[in-house]
């Protein structure tokens, strides 16, 4: 073959596509940046406003008129209180419908149909499920504005992501693992109680924890069913007058005065806090629980 | 010896029974969706009795609690759109870019740490984005730029909304870009292609109903979004495409009227369960459009 | 008689056991004999073509997907205290039949069993019969082994949980361990995992899992296939002890292991309908020396499979 010949009929312009390449390559990490760094700059701003906030007063007080005595007290006490109590609603319910949808549906249409039912539920906005709980929860059945209809209002918001994670973590098991229990004389339930469920248990708790973490930022459906702005006593479970830490960060942040954004900023570094803890146990659960599996 | 007793059926009642029960809790779901529809639903039409269908769908002035009241719903639909179109314009880019580099680019130590970062990103509850707005956004970003910008504006929640859901699309791009097989790749790059045309040429366009799917969800998420908006954007329903204007969105409509003193029963109660109904039914559309388009993407392979 | 598939529903869809490869030999055959009698308690002499004492008897039986007939027309008596083997070319119905046996396609909805298939002369898809009882008596070893992620001890003690063993567990899991040849290199570690094994000693331990049920009957897929020869000579070895206590069906795709091990071959094969059926059955040693069959023969000379 003459190299010669063939050489005049491509100009492969390699310097300059190459260039491009790299231009590309440099946007990419840019957006990747741009991302980080708007976080980082929000984390370090909240953090400097917070931080002439934050002390064991502020995290123990009462929300007060005058912001150098207020404290968010009431609110990590509802925060708690109403996310745990819906996963308690939530966990056994999810847990239980994901165990039927996975390991006992068998391909009908009406099992198609819960399937996707569970999927579009999961994408409905937060704020349809506060309007929900208003209709049924505070007025249909007149449990009022209180702990327990945010609860159970929040219960049905998590649901769909604890039946969704749970399928999968039952879903990662493999099949080699029923036969065995099945061969060895075990009914549908023994094969799914004694076999499945403990092999996927680590997958189903670090669910529940993500579950935990998106209930306890969640704001707008707990304003429709009574979180309150201004709470300065514990909240109780058929109590009517309650709130919740962002509910808290959101009646300061939309005050004028300079200090109670600052107040703001300290409820919202509590809030992180919580977040940041519950995300490192569930990474802990993960490598503890999940690891020693290698299917 | 075997006999027949010994393999007949003992099975106790409670395998039935927990079949039974199992089957009830993912009925739950159902239970909630039909309840979901059927409360919108009954409110909504009591709703459109008193301020009838053509004002509602066909005004152009939303006006709920100061005379003369005007029950237009347009306002609260374009403000709903131009918060999150705004977030797509910004929040797709750098996903996109975001996930093109996370599939295509990144080792996997890199990968291993910046996807976790991404997705604690998208766990940051939305009010605290919400307070960014306002205390950042707004006055050191975008007033320097335009000096007679509102305390209010649509633009900062656009900002905000689209750093909540890049992480959503950088993922589900992701994921569509990975899915494309390496033998696509490998075509593209035999025929003597820089990595950027290959990514350019070959591996997007192939992943492009996965992305586009992600799109589309994402949209969703930015149309329900709420205390970020609520926030940044204000509560001033009118009818503009500026992003500089306060403009109030259907979500936080809702919640004002929640905040409000709005007794149960009153018209202003009932159009808070309207714009629900409407809110609801425009995301469910465009969930269903993204699992359609992934449903087709899937058969492709 | 036709016997639908008892309502249990699959986990998952439903996945033929049988594989059918898309370019299996299609087959030119004579109609087939039947080579094998299922008339039970018949002569104890191992010279003649009829087996001895039989534990299970099939007549009549055809296995269906749905519309699709995988297997046809069996004729079978398995003998006590015997190891049968099931030869084949891929995709012939030898697997299928054998999770029939102990009912594991009942799992798969939409199979169907035509015919009738008796243990000790029970009818196993009698009214009234229940899968789960019927695993705990047949028991069944896979191909790649399948240890529970627990213990040696716990992986044992599985089964007899669920049955409700009411005697001594520790007893039953040395008894178990020491009849699958692993008790001396597990004795002191039982509480280890029982993944944690080499792949010859997870396959042992599922052997002694399956006893553990004190079953008659072992059933075993390919149990071979996922090991290193020297495993798989060990396996045979525990497969030739194993048969004074039980009765062995075992599935290879190895010849030479069902010549080495065996002591009655069933020799099955694909149809031009693809449904498999039963091409001949004898004692192991004049299947392999002198088949009835052109069909067989050609086989076990491997001049096709």
């Amino acid at each position: 073959m003459d190299a010669a010949a063939v050489q005049p009929r491509f100009e492969p312009r390699l310097a300059r596509r190459k260039l491009y390449g790299t231009i590309f390559y440099g946007l990419c990490i840019l957006a990747v940046a741009i991302l980080i760094l708007a976080i980082l700059i929000l984390l370090v701003d909240v953090f400097i406003r917070a931080l002439p906030w934050l002390s064991l007063d502020f995290i123990t007080g009462v929300p007060s008129r005058r912001a150098a005595e207020a404290g968010i007290w009431p609110a990590i006490l509802g925060s708690l209180l109403i996310v745990g109590l819906a996963t308690v609603f939530a966990f056994p319910i999810g847990l239980a419908a994901a165990i039927y949808l996975e390991e006992y549906a068998s391909d009908t249409r009406t099992n198609r149909l819960l399937r996707t039912n569970i999927s579009n539920l999961s994408g409905v906005p937060s704020i349809v499920y506060g309007i929900f709980g208003l209709a049924i929860f505070v007025r249909a059945l007149s449990l009022g504005y209180t702990p327990l209809s945010a609860a159970l209002t929040l219960a049905l918001l998590i649901l769909p992501v604890v039946i969704i994670v749970t399928m999968e973590a039952l879903r990662a098991v493999p099949r080699a693992q029923r036969e065995g229990a099945y061969a060895l004389g075990a009914t549908r339930w023994q094969v799914t109680a004694r076999a499945v469920l403990p092999a996927a248990w680590g997958g189903i708790l670090t669910g529940i924890i993500l579950a935990l973490a998106r209930a306890i930022g969640e704001t707008a459906p707990l304003i429709l069913v009574g979180a309150a702005g201004f709470v300065t006593f514990a909240p109780s479970v058929l109590g009517e007058g309650f709130t919740v830490l962002p509910m808290q960060i959101f009646q300061w942040a939309g005050l004028p005065q300079a200090d109670f954004q600052g107040l703001a900023a300290a409820a919202i570094v509590v809030l992180l806090v919580m977040l940041l803890l519950l995300n490192a146990v569930a990474l802990l659960l993960r490598a503890r629980l999940g690891r020693h599996i290698q299917w | 010896m075997t006999t027949a007793a010994d393999l007949t059926a003992r099975r106790p009642a409670s395998e039935r029974l927990i079949e039974v029960g199992l089957r009830a809790a993912a009925a739950v779901g159902i239970l909630t969706t039909v309840g979901l529809i059927i409360v919108l639903l009954y409110e909504t039409v009591e709703f459109l009795a008193l301020v009838g269908p053509l004002d509602f769908f066909g005004g152009t002035k939303w006006s709920p609690s100061i005379t003369p009241y005007a029950w237009g719903v347009w306002p609260l639909i374009t403000g709903t759109m131009l918060v999150s179109g705004l977030a797509i314009l910004f929040g797709a880019p750098l996903g996109l870019l975001a996930g093109i580099y996370l599939a295509l680019y990144a080792s996997d130590r890199v990968r291993n740490i910046v996807k976790p970062t991404l997705e604690m990103i998208a766990g940051i509850p939305t009010i605290v984005l919400g307070f960014f707005a306002i205390t950042v956004i707004t006055p050191q970003l975008l007033k320097p730029i335009f000096p007679d910008i509102g305390g209010f504006n649509a633009l900062a929640g656009g900002i905000v909304v689209g750093i909540l859901i890049t992480p959503l699309i950088a993922s589900l791009s992701d994921d569509a870009l990975r899915a494309v097989p390496r033998a696509l790749g490998e075509g593209a790059y035999a025929m003597g292609a820089t990595k950027f045309e290959v990514i350019r040429s070959a591996i997007v366009p192939a992943a492009l109903s996965g992305i586009f799917a992600s799109l589309i969800l994402a949209l969703s998420r930015a149309i329900g979004e709420t205390m970020a908006v609520v926030l940044a954007v204000g509560a001033n329903p009118q009818l503009t495409l500026d992003p500089r204007e306060s403009v109030q969105t259907m979500t936080a409509f809702i919640v004002a009227v929640s905040l409000g003193d709005t007794p149960a029963g009153s018209i202003q109660f009932k159009a808070l369960f309207a714009v629900g109904a409407v809110l609801f039914t425009i995301t469910f559309l465009l969930n269903i459009l993204s699992e359609r388009i992934v449903r087709r993407f899937r058969q492709v392979y | 008689m036709t016997v639908a598939a008892s309502p249990l529903s699959a986990p998952d869809g439903a996945q033929p056991q049988a594989d059918r490869p898309a370019d299996s030999p299609t087959v030119r055959t004579r109609v087939p004999e039947v080579a094998a009698s299922t008339t039970a308690g018949t002569t104890t002499d191992p010279a003649t073509d009829e087996p001895g004492d039989v534990v299970l008897a099939l007549s009549g039986v055809s296995l269906r997907y749905g519309a699709f007939r995988a297997v046809r027309d069996v004729e079978l008596a398995v003998g006590r205290n015997a190891v049968t083997a099931l030869i084949g070319p891929s995709g012939c119905g030898k697997t299928t039949l054998l999770r029939t046996l102990n009912r594991m396609n009942d799992l798969v909805p939409g199979f169907i069993v035509e015919g009738r298939i008796t243990f000790d002369e029970v009818d196993l898809f009698g009214p009234g019969v229940d899968a789960v009882a019927v695993r705990r008596r047949i028991g069944m070893v896979f191909q790649k082994p399948n240890p529970f992620p627990r213990s040696i001890y716990d992986n044992i003690a599985f089964g007899p949980k669920i049955n409700g063993y009411q005697g001594d567990m520790d007893e039953l899991v040395e008894t178990s361990l020491r009849r699958a040849a692993l008790w001396n290199e597990v004795k002191d570690k039982l509480k280890q995992s029982g993944m944690a094994l080499s792949g010859g000693q997870q396959q042992r331990l599922c052997i002694a899992r399956a006893i553990a049920t004190e079953p008659e009957v072992i059933l075993m897929d390919e149990p071979c296939s996922a090991l290193d020869p020297r495993a798989t000579l060990q396996i045979e070895e525990l497969i030739r002890e194993l048969k004074s206590r039980y009765t062995i069906v075992i599935v290879t795709h190895n010849m030479q292991q069902a010549a080495r091990a065996s002591d009655r071959t069933v020799f099955m094969t694909m149809g031009e309908d693809r449904a498999g059926y039963i091409v001949e059955t004898g004692p192991t040693n004049r299947i392999f020396t002198q088949p009835t069959h052109q069909l067989t023969d050609d086989y076990v000379s491997g001049r096709f499979g």
